[in-house]
């Protein structure tokens, strides 16, 4: 995980608060689709009376899940094992790379297909896979035009959400040797006849999961490019990456899943395919690698447990306004938007990522969309209180004095009148200084401050006129 | 028009008001500072319905700037005080969403203690006070004016205040309303956030400013004053929208 921490501390957001921010990072087109998602999601959403019931359900049924993770992984692991899988732990993501790369290895592969996995690019997986000459090629549209590009994705279901149709004509053109084109069919179909001989050609094929079912041993896919499918089916070894939080306890579960699922994610009523692999198919092999990478930590904090519900649907990063507005790299990690603030601080550590949970105005509109009803904006003020307590960029002396002193201040009438006479002659003299230091900078860069008003405090009107305010001779109605 | 989604306290479970009982004014310290009109405006729309008022004068904060910064230890003191002057009252309403979310939603988590939480949980924003407990939709008032209203995601989301200012502003007099575009995202305001990340909090007033641009208001509203310093600051910086005021609601709700 080296290099993502040293990407995770040049991230904007991290480095310079004010830098680069007063703009869209990404392209103005992501804020806008970020938001058209929402609206579709929203408008499919509210014509279902019973969904609100559905996230009810399924925010129950994960609670039950991540409390009893040790019985339900096990479970998972017997059944599946049962149907010829090969079931692999790695507590972090070097082991898991390690294990993939020695099942690479004794196989001979020399090319890999992968379907998108979430999981897979908190491993570098692919750096893994070059490192050790073997060719690793995203086959989901988006991941592959990332990969294409030598970016990162900035979304974590529509990872090229960034990206314009005149950007891929030229992306293509450029890498592939096609001739430039905007037309979104013939750049669907330039992808697809680029990869269809991959598919065709790769050793090994991979996935993530979405869910995996303890009481079947089944894993579940869900996709809508068929690229998954293909992946999955076509070469002789399938090799499927899954998080400890995604274990569900029974099949009869999953409908209320991919109910929500798609419907938060991509505003579509299900997604085009949903694979369920019930073990492995006879003559191939099936290898699951079940990771944990840092989810134990979340466990063992009860108050920010429940992120772990997450089933990465996407919908709190389209409804962030933050996010709209700064794109997926800002956040510096694999998951950026309120979810990525919440969890990326407990997967790589506060002393890395403690100013994450400080990147929202804690509007809660991420919580209003999400399917499992994750409470994210409590959650983030929770790892607030963690941050300045314990180690990391957030634990400053200099701002814990400050707000000892407000704290003082705000204790007693008279200490408060006192401060804010204060605030009030800076208020007034503000606009003489040459120049703003610090916070005040900060909020007169776009903002007028507040006019002080002529007739004094609300507390002065109440002593002189307020008081004798005569409640009117009527009842209440 | 969105529906609140998600409330702590959604309505139906609202205490009965018995006529005559006192009601202490929680008024915010930058209402206090900077807006006294509003508290003003609260105890004379109040007073008109045979509401005997009280204010605690030690009162100051809510704790909500350092709760949300992550200092719960400093506002947990400032919690205690706001507790303290307020112990002995009933009923306790506020013009603000914001500050209203904090002592019902927020104030169990820096100290579970029942009597701090049972403080907390009497206090009620203005208008869902005389919505939801009055049972009052008209206050009679005339603003012949164009207004359009910003809804604070503190007060929408925690509480579920969105039809109560809407139902009030739409029977004043002669009001000319228009519906904000995207009225559910947030303004970009967000307390101490505003200036730890002022790029992205600009950004995101810039769009409120556009929408409230495209309904032709000459007045905003809202039941949060915090958010209104925020994108009044940035109406008053730019000449084109100089002319755009921000109001309370309760200063529109009195006008007669």
């Amino acid at each position: 995980m080296g290099s993502d921490q040293m990407h995770l501390q040049g991230a904007p957001f991290l480095k310079a608060e004010n830098a680069g921010l007063y703009e869209p990072a990404g392209s103005q087109s992501m804020g806008i689709a970020a938001e058209r998602s929402t609206r579709q999601n929203q408008e499919l959403i509210a014509a279902i009376p019973y969904f609100q019931e559905w996230r009810r359900a399924a925010s129950g049924i994960k609670d039950y899940a991540i409390g009893n993770l040790d019985k339900l992984l096990v479970e998972f692991e017997k059944n599946i094992t049962a149907r010829g899988a090969v079931v692999h732990w790695a507590e972090t993501a070097e082991e898991a790379n390690r294990i993939v790369l020695q099942i690479a290895q004794e196989h001979n592969v020399k090319t890999v297909v992968k379907a998108k996995s979430m999981v897979s690019e908190e491993m570098e997986l692919n750096h893994a896979f070059a490192s050790a000459g073997i060719r690793a090629l995203e086959t989901d549209l988006g991941e592959y035009l990332v990969q294409l590009a030598g970016q990162r994705p900035t979304h974590i279901v529509t990872p090229a959400l960034h990206l314009s149709a005149e950007d891929v004509g030229r992306l293509f053109a450029d890498k592939l040797g096609e001739p430039y084109t905007a037309e979104h069919r013939e750049l669907t179909a330039i992808a697809r006849r680029h990869l269809r001989e991959e598919f065709v050609k790769a050793d090994m094929g991979m996935s993530g999961c979405n869910f995996g079912i303890a009481d079947t041993g089944t894993f579940v896919v869900v996709e809508n490019e068929g690229n998954a499918g293909l992946s999955t089916a076509a070469p002789p070894i399938h090799v499927a990456l899954m998080g400890i939080e995604k274990v569900l306890p029974s099949i009869h579960y999953l409908p209320q899943f991919l109910n929500v699922l798609a419907r938060s994610g991509t505003g579509q009523k299900l997604t085009t395919y949903t694979h369920l692999f019930h073990g492995a198919t006879p003559g191939r092999k099936l290898h699951i690698v079940i990771i944990d990478n840092g989810r134990t930590k979340i466990l063992a904090d009860p108050k920010a447990r429940m992120s772990l519900f997450c089933i990465r649907c996407g919908a709190c990063l389209n409804a962030c306004p933050v996010y709209r507005r700064v794109g997926g790299w800002a956040y510096g990690w694999v998951y950026p938007g309120p979810i990525g603030a919440v969890i990326v601080p407990q997967m790589v550590g506060l002393e890395q990522a403690g100013k994450l949970p400080f990147a929202s105005s804690l509007c809660g509109a991420c919580n209003e969309v999400c399917p499992v009803k994750i409470d994210i904006p409590h959650q983030l003020v929770h790892l607030r209180h963690r941050a300045v307590n314990e180690r990391s960029p957030m634990n400053l002396w200099t701002e814990r004095l400050l707000w000892q002193a407000w704290s003082w201040m705000f204790r007693g009438r008279r200490r408060y009148k006192l401060a804010m006479a204060v605030v009030k002659m800076g208020i007034r003299i503000a606009p003489f200084l040459p120049w703003h230091p610090d916070k005040l900078g900060a909020w007169t860069r776009g903002r007028e401050l507040p006019e002080i008003p002529p007739q004094g405090s609300f507390r002065r009107w109440w002593r002189t006129t307020g008081a004798n305010l005569k409640p009117a001779d009527r009842n209440t109605p | 028009m969105i529906q609140p989604i998600h409330s702590s306290s959604g309505p139906g479970d609202y205490p009965t008001y018995e006529p005559g009982e006192t009601v202490a004014l929680f008024i915010p310290c930058y209402i206090d500072q900077f807006f006294p009109q509003i508290g003003e405006a609260t105890a004379r729309l109040l007073t008109r319905y045979g509401i005997p008022l009280a204010y605690p004068d030690e009162q100051t904060c809510c704790g909500q700037p350092a709760f949300n910064s992550g200092y719960w230890e400093e506002a947990r003191g400032v919690i205690h005080h706001f507790c303290k002057a307020f112990e002995p009252y009933k009923w306790i309403v506020s013009p603000s969403g914001s500050c209203t979310a904090m002592c019902r939603v927020f104030f169990e988590q820096v100290d579970p203690d029942e009597r701090i939480v049972g403080v907390g949980r009497r206090v009620f924003e203005l208008t869902e006070f005389l919505v939801n407990v009055l049972g009052v939709t008209d206050t009679g008032a005339r603003f012949p004016h164009k207004v359009t209203m910003h809804s604070g995601c503190h007060g929408r989301r925690e509480l579920g205040i969105l039809q109560q200012p809407l139902a009030l502003l739409q029977n004043i007099r002669e009001i000319d309303y228009r519906e904000l575009p995207n009225i559910e995202e947030c303004c970009g305001f967000g307390g101490t956030f505003s200036v730890k990340m002022p790029g992205t909090s600009l950004a995101m007033g810039k769009s409120k400013v556009e929408n409230i641009v495209k309904t032709g208001a000459d007045v905003v509203t809202s039941v949060d004053i915090s958010c209104l310093m925020h994108i009044g600051g940035m109406l008053r910086r730019d000449k084109a929208t100089r002319h755009i005021r921000c109001m309370h609601i309760a200063e529109l709700l009195v006008q007669e």
